[in-house]
């Protein structure tokens, strides 16, 4: 049958490149664990799971894993209710909506890592606007990448930026494919804006929803040049995530076995935390069967 | 209460205006300043707080030690980044038509398995990567050029088509498909002349998402390029160090970000179409 023969012309062209790219990476990456390569002893010899040991008593890593969660899901919540509120105000008639609706959508385009750069002189503590727009708002000056806590926040600062626009164009595109018969139902029924949102908008826009928020989720958990950029991890290792340790690790300190055994146990703990987080947002967002 | 929520409203849309023009703005403002500005403390307006200059903006286009050559950066980003989105392009949407209209199997390996292996590339950071992917180049000869970057960015881009592509043809419906077969086209026939004509706006979408993340990413050309190639990314984040002129540092970077402002226009025609719904979901 030539549909059998041609089925595989469509996928077998993009899967061969990319497992051809990705495979020898992956491979080496598990192998390379189990070795002692470094820079004094460059080399596939075999040192069983000593590198595994000695990552399971590593503080700085855990901390970092903390420190990812934390930071993770900070941005990432903020991004969503913030993404959605802008979409919800630009959704309906307003002026200049299309004007903002472009405006809103322009962080996302622009490169992390440039604008942390440009970011970096905006939080310098002297010399950039943050602190006279803190003295505005009447907060006391901060030394803000230079202290752990304040360093945190303005990298979450500066995820939102960046990223609130993704959101944004995700959900608002969900939000004008909705379907009109169930806002007049909703409106023949009486209900206020407030029990609209939650009755039938959020319900309706809970795949697209889980969707954005899974995307952000993995993109933010890789999260290291805005911390490269802005603070080199410090100050010390405050700022540190696991992408940002497992570099500096191995292409600092080039102990190139012991950052692959960073790099798996960090992916294997992805893929189990974003597939629970998956499964528990189905469970709290997707409607629940109407029979039941 | 309808006027104070309508004050509200456009009080939370001008603020996040503010939020969102902020950087670009202090960075419009340092491009112009000479060392005076920088370090008297944090000014904004030219002429009242400081003298302007532009030595900021020609700084960019001297090859010599008082500047930087923005010139070939900007060659070579437009080169891999747009190279590598048509190849990711391409090669995704035909994996996604696949995906979409036939059933593939092979031993416990499903449709759904083969998606999810191709976005699941986007969990992996770049950095497990970086090291492998280095010793790859070398092995080839390809470290520190363009055609490197290019094929690691389609392993860093296909996946995006994939993603976009597949939900994208999940939404036309099969009947167009059935049609076409039904008046004797082939499969491949099918695609080329039905299809395809009718995913524009995905193909769109997924285009300009190619182009945005191959246009932003640093850590790749970071580690896998040197002297011969080096991408803007890279060219700016050069420039962050303490003894760099704020000024050359913001006009390069309003520069480098400057062309990707224009995808936001071409989206925004998308979603107020009504086109984009179909594209991302």
């Amino acid at each position: 049958m030539t549909t059998h023969r041609a089925k595989w012309l469509f996928l077998l062209p993009g899967l061969t490149v990319l497992v051809a790219i990705i495979l020898f990476p992956l491979l080496f990456t598990i192998r390379v664990s189990f070795s002692g390569w470094d820079v004094s002893q460059p080399g596939l010899d075999w040192i069983g799971g000593a590198n595994y040991a000695r990552l399971w008593e590593d503080l700085r890593f855990w901390q970092a894993m903390a420190r990812l969660a934390l930071l993770t899901l900070a941005s990432v919540t903020l991004e969503f209710v913030l993404g959605l509120a802008l979409a919800l105000l630009l959704w309906r008639e307003v002026r200049a909506q299309r004007f903002f609706r472009v405006l809103f959508l322009v962080p996302m385009m622009t490169t992390p890592v440039i604008m942390s750069v440009i970011w970096r002189t905006f939080f310098h503590e002297s010399l950039g606007p943050a602190n006279d727009l803190a003295q505005l708002l009447g907060f006391a000056p901060q030394a803000w990448l230079t202290n752990g806590a304040t360093a945190i926040v303005s990298i979450v600062i500066v995820e939102v930026w960046q990223w609130t626009s993704f959101m944004f164009l995700l959900l608002l595109a969900g939000l004008l494919s909705l379907p009109r018969e169930p806002f007049l139902a909703a409106a023949i029924d009486g209900a206020g804006p407030i029990r609209t949102f939650l009755r039938v908008t959020f319900p309706m826009l809970a795949p697209i929803s889980i969707g954005a928020l899974m995307i952000r989720l993995i993109e933010a958990s890789k999260l290291m040049e805005t911390v490269y950029a802005m603070t080199s991890g410090g100050p010390g290792t405050a700022t540190e995530t696991p992408s940002y340790y497992i570099f500096i690790r191995g292409l600092r300190e080039f102990q190139i076995g012991y950052a692959a055994s960073h790099s798996l146990v960090y992916l294997i703990i992805m893929i189990v935390a974003l597939t629970l987080i998956a499964k528990f947002l189905a469970r709290a967002m997707l409607p629940k069967d109407k029979t039941a | 209460m309808i006027i104070l929520y309508r004050t509200l409203k456009y009080a939370a849309i001008l603020l996040w205006s503010a939020f969102v023009l902020a950087p670009f703005m202090w960075a419009l403002t340092t491009s112009f300043k000479t060392s005076n500005g920088v370090t008297s403390g944090p000014t904004y307006l030219p002429w009242l707080q400081y003298e302007p200059s532009i030595e900021g903006w020609r700084s960019l286009f001297r090859s010599d030690g008082s500047g930087i050559d923005i010139v070939g950066p900007y060659a070579s980003s437009l080169v891999v980044t747009l190279c590598s989105s048509a190849i990711s392009l391409v090669l995704g949407t035909l994996a996604a038509y696949g995906l979409s209209r036939f059933t593939y199997r092979a031993g416990f390996i499903r449709n759904a398995d083969i998606t999810f292996f191709f976005i699941s590339q986007r969990i992996m950071p770049p950095v497990v990567l970086a090291i492998p992917f280095f010793l790859m180049l070398q092995f080839f000869g390809l470290l520190d050029s363009e055609l490197g970057l290019i094929v690691v960015y389609i392993a860093l881009l296909m996946p995006i088509a994939v993603w976009v592509m597949v939900d994208f043809f999940n939404n036309i419906p099969r009947e167009l498909d059935e049609t076409a077969m039904l008046d004797g086209c082939s499969p491949l026939e099918t695609f080329w002349r039905v299809i395809l004509p009718n995913s524009k706006p995905g193909l769109v979408v997924a285009g300009l998402f190619c182009i945005i993340f191959g246009w932003s990413d640093f850590f790749f050309a970071f580690t896998l390029t040197f002297t011969n190639t080096q991408l803007l990314p890279v060219a700016v984040v050069a420039l962050n160090s303490s003894v760099t002129p704020w000024w050359s540092l913001s006009a390069a970077a309003l520069i480098s970000v400057a062309p990707l402002i224009v995808v936001a226009f071409v989206l925004e025609r998308f979603l107020s179409r009504g086109n984009l719904a179909g594209a991302i979901k």
